[in-house]
């Protein structure tokens, strides 16, 4: 029976153990990659800056999803409601209140902190697919609860909120989507060194031991309640960040841009980017947003088709994500130098 | 005190719809542990199927078995060829391929037999049923034809040789296998039982609905929130759980003021949820025990 047991709890295991190291670029990598993000924009159109923009809002809410589920192991398809959150309080915060906008990041990023924290309690007892569930009814209840009557002062209601794009500061000579492009990778830039240096940390070790075993962990005392809740703040508050990020790029909020839909995007990403990989969230937000247009360029009437096509390639080719990529190119190019 | 006996049965007849559908999710739930999001878009294209077979022609219970035949043989195929693969990736990279399986059926669907909204007929007649408004003899029907369904899985799993193997297969692979079942093919038949009661269900919702491509998707959600309700590992409880989120999602769009048709869902899922907090397996679920 014993053994019949522990085929059970393998069996449990959802996400698979990815060692610390491995969640991370090494320096020069990181570098190289900064360099090309700080210097394409310079020489592209300004509807490239913006998607590049989005690339990275997007990148940053894969990044808060895979610090919860590669991280601690929990699941959720409740992004887009963090997301939500957080984008509405930066365009309530800049249009009701005249707040400046790079000060309404870090309001919507402790508001969802607070959001996500207080929802991890009771989804404390909740975990693989009956977590999903939960998160997923925050998920299809955001658009309604943002379109009812008693907060249309506030949210607009269907019709949601305009917000004013920012100029560039100190009469820089740059246009506000290229300003924009800079503000966002600057703030990308420390989301993703604090998160790095999170799961470095004692909290970072403690989700991990809670994702590779909770019993065990609790044996040697980490505090899983406390642990699993901080997971779901963190990831909460780096998703309202991002969605307030959105809400300055794209210069407007409506419900109906925060379904599901936004959470199975994010989702997806996470797994095209490799669980577990922090790095790997910027390339599922690249195929989450290049990847559909380019469907819909092959074929606009199957394009669905096309989309399900090519993730099943991808998942076919790499289950592993953008991580196992990353993973041969380190085991093939030391060799090649050598040579 | 009769309006409330109203919103009941009504809420009995929605709910046989969600009880076949949860009755297909934990079908496959028991064959590969997770729950398939392209279920639902699976049951909608043998809905169409057997649409397009009486469009040609066969008449209904010759469709309705054809299309029970093709669905059981469809879902072995599609687990054969496109999840057999993935056997040994991470979960969530399965639960990736659901969504893309979603998108494909969808898209194809809307292709092949466009998005307008077609009439789907019924074998039971929809007139009311035993004089009351509230059922129709459809909806009667339909609750049989669950009840029936579920009386025939109990039966083939607890009294039938491959019955067992399944449940072995499911449960405890490793030793399943060591006593020489199949436990590949296995799966590949719970796939394509559960697609053949997806069908079942598709084409009794059908009439209720009627038929378009993106038919599945609000009776899906409810269908999974009953299942879990219910407990996933047990086909009882997925029947009553469809009957009691029914019955939930009516009486609370009658009783809680400023409840339209858009907060429905929501209420009738958080409700669910509190219900998972108090009992995290569901209703009827089993609770696994996890050893370090």
């Amino acid at each position: 029976m014993s053994a019949a047991e522990e085929v059970v709890a393998e069996g449990h295991q959802a996400v698979e153990a990815v060692p610390k190291r491995a969640m991370t670029l090494a320096a020069r990598t990181s570098f190289v990659v900064l360099l090309i993000l700080l210097i394409v924009p310079l020489f592209a159109k300004n509807f490239i800056i913006f998607q590049m923009t989005m690339l990275l809002i997007y990148g940053l809410a894969v990044l808060a999803l895979n610090i919860l589920t590669g991280g601690s192991g929990q699941f959720s398809l409740g992004q887009s409601a963090f997301y939500a959150v957080g984008a509405y309080t930066t365009a309530v915060l800049m249009e009701h209140f005249n707040v400046n906008y790079a000060l309404t990041l870090p309001i919507a990023g402790v508001v969802c902190f607070a959001f996500g924290f207080l929802f991890g309690h009771p989804a404390l007892r909740l975990s693989g697919v009956y977590l999903a569930l939960a998160t997923f009814a925050l998920a299809t209840a955001t658009p309604q609860i943002l379109k009812l009557n008693l907060l249309e002062h506030w949210t607009g209601g269907v019709q949601g909120l305009v917000v004013t794009k920012p100029d560039a500061p100190l009469g820089l000579p740059m246009s506000q989507d290229m300003w924009l492009y800079y503000f966002t990778l600057l703030v990308a830039m420390i989301v993703y060194i604090f998160s790095v240096n999170l799961l470095r940390s004692r909290s970072g070790r403690a989700f991990m031991a809670i994702r590779d075993n909770e019993i065990a962990a609790s044996a040697m005392g980490v505090d899983v309640a406390l642990y699993k809740t901080l997971a779901f703040g963190v990831s909460a508050g780096i998703t309202g960040v991002a969605g307030g990020l959105s809400a300055i790029t794209v210069q407007f909020v409506a419900p109906d841009s925060f379904t599901i839909t936004l959470a199975i995007s994010l989702f997806l990403g996470m797994v095209v980017g490799g669980v577990g990989w922090l790095p790997g969230s910027f390339v599922g937000a690249a195929f989450i947003i290049f990847v559909p247009n380019m469907a819909e360029s092959i074929s606009k009437g199957l394009s669905g088709a096309v989309f399900g096509v090519l993730l099943f390639l991808v998942i076919y080719l790499v289950p592993h994500g953008a991580r196992q990529v990353a993973f041969l190119a380190h085991n093939l190019l030391p060799k090649r130098t050598k040579n | 005190m009769e309006l409330f006996t109203n919103q009941v049965l009504a809420g009995i007849a929605t709910g046989a719809i969600y009880a076949c559908m949860a009755l297909a999710v934990v079908m496959i739930y028991q064959a590969i542990d997770h729950l398939n999001f392209a279920q639902g878009e699976m049951a909608m294209f043998s809905t169409f199927i057997s649409w397009q077979l009486m469009q040609w022609g066969v008449p209904y219970w010759a469709a309705f078995v054809i299309t029970l035949a093709l669905s059981f043989v469809a879902g072995i195929a599609i687990e054969r060829i496109l999840f057999q693969p993935l056997a040994k990736a991470p979960i969530l990279t399965n639960v990736a391929g659901f969504i893309a399986l979603f998108a494909i059926l969808n898209s194809c669907a809307g292709l092949i037999w466009d998005f307008t909204i077609k009439q789907y007929p019924t074998p039971f007649g929809s007139a009311p049923f035993l004089g009351s408004q509230l059922i129709s003899t459809h909806q009667a029907g339909m609750i049989g034809v669950t009840v029936l369904l579920l009386l025939g899985l109990y039966f083939f799993f607890q009294y039938t040789r491959i019955g067992l193997a399944m449940r072995a297969a499911a449960s405890v692979p490793e030793s399943a296998r060591l006593v020489g079942i199949n436990t590949s093919w296995m799966i590949a038949l719970g796939w394509g039982m559960a697609t053949a009661i997806g069908s079942i269900a598709g084409m009794l919702i059908a009439p209720v609905v009627f038929l378009e491509p993106n038919m599945m998707g609000g009776v899906l959600i409810y269908g999974f929130a009953a299942a879990v309700l219910g407990g996933l590992t047990s086909p009882f409880g997925a029947v009553v759980g469809g009957f009691l989120v029914g019955i939930f999602e009516n009486l609370a769009g009658t009783y809680i003021p400023g409840v339209g048709n858009e907060l429905k869902l929501p209420i009738a899922l958080a409700l669910i949820i509190s219900v998972l907090v108090v009992k995290p397996a569901g209703l009827f679920g089993r609770h696994i025990v996890k050893r370090v």
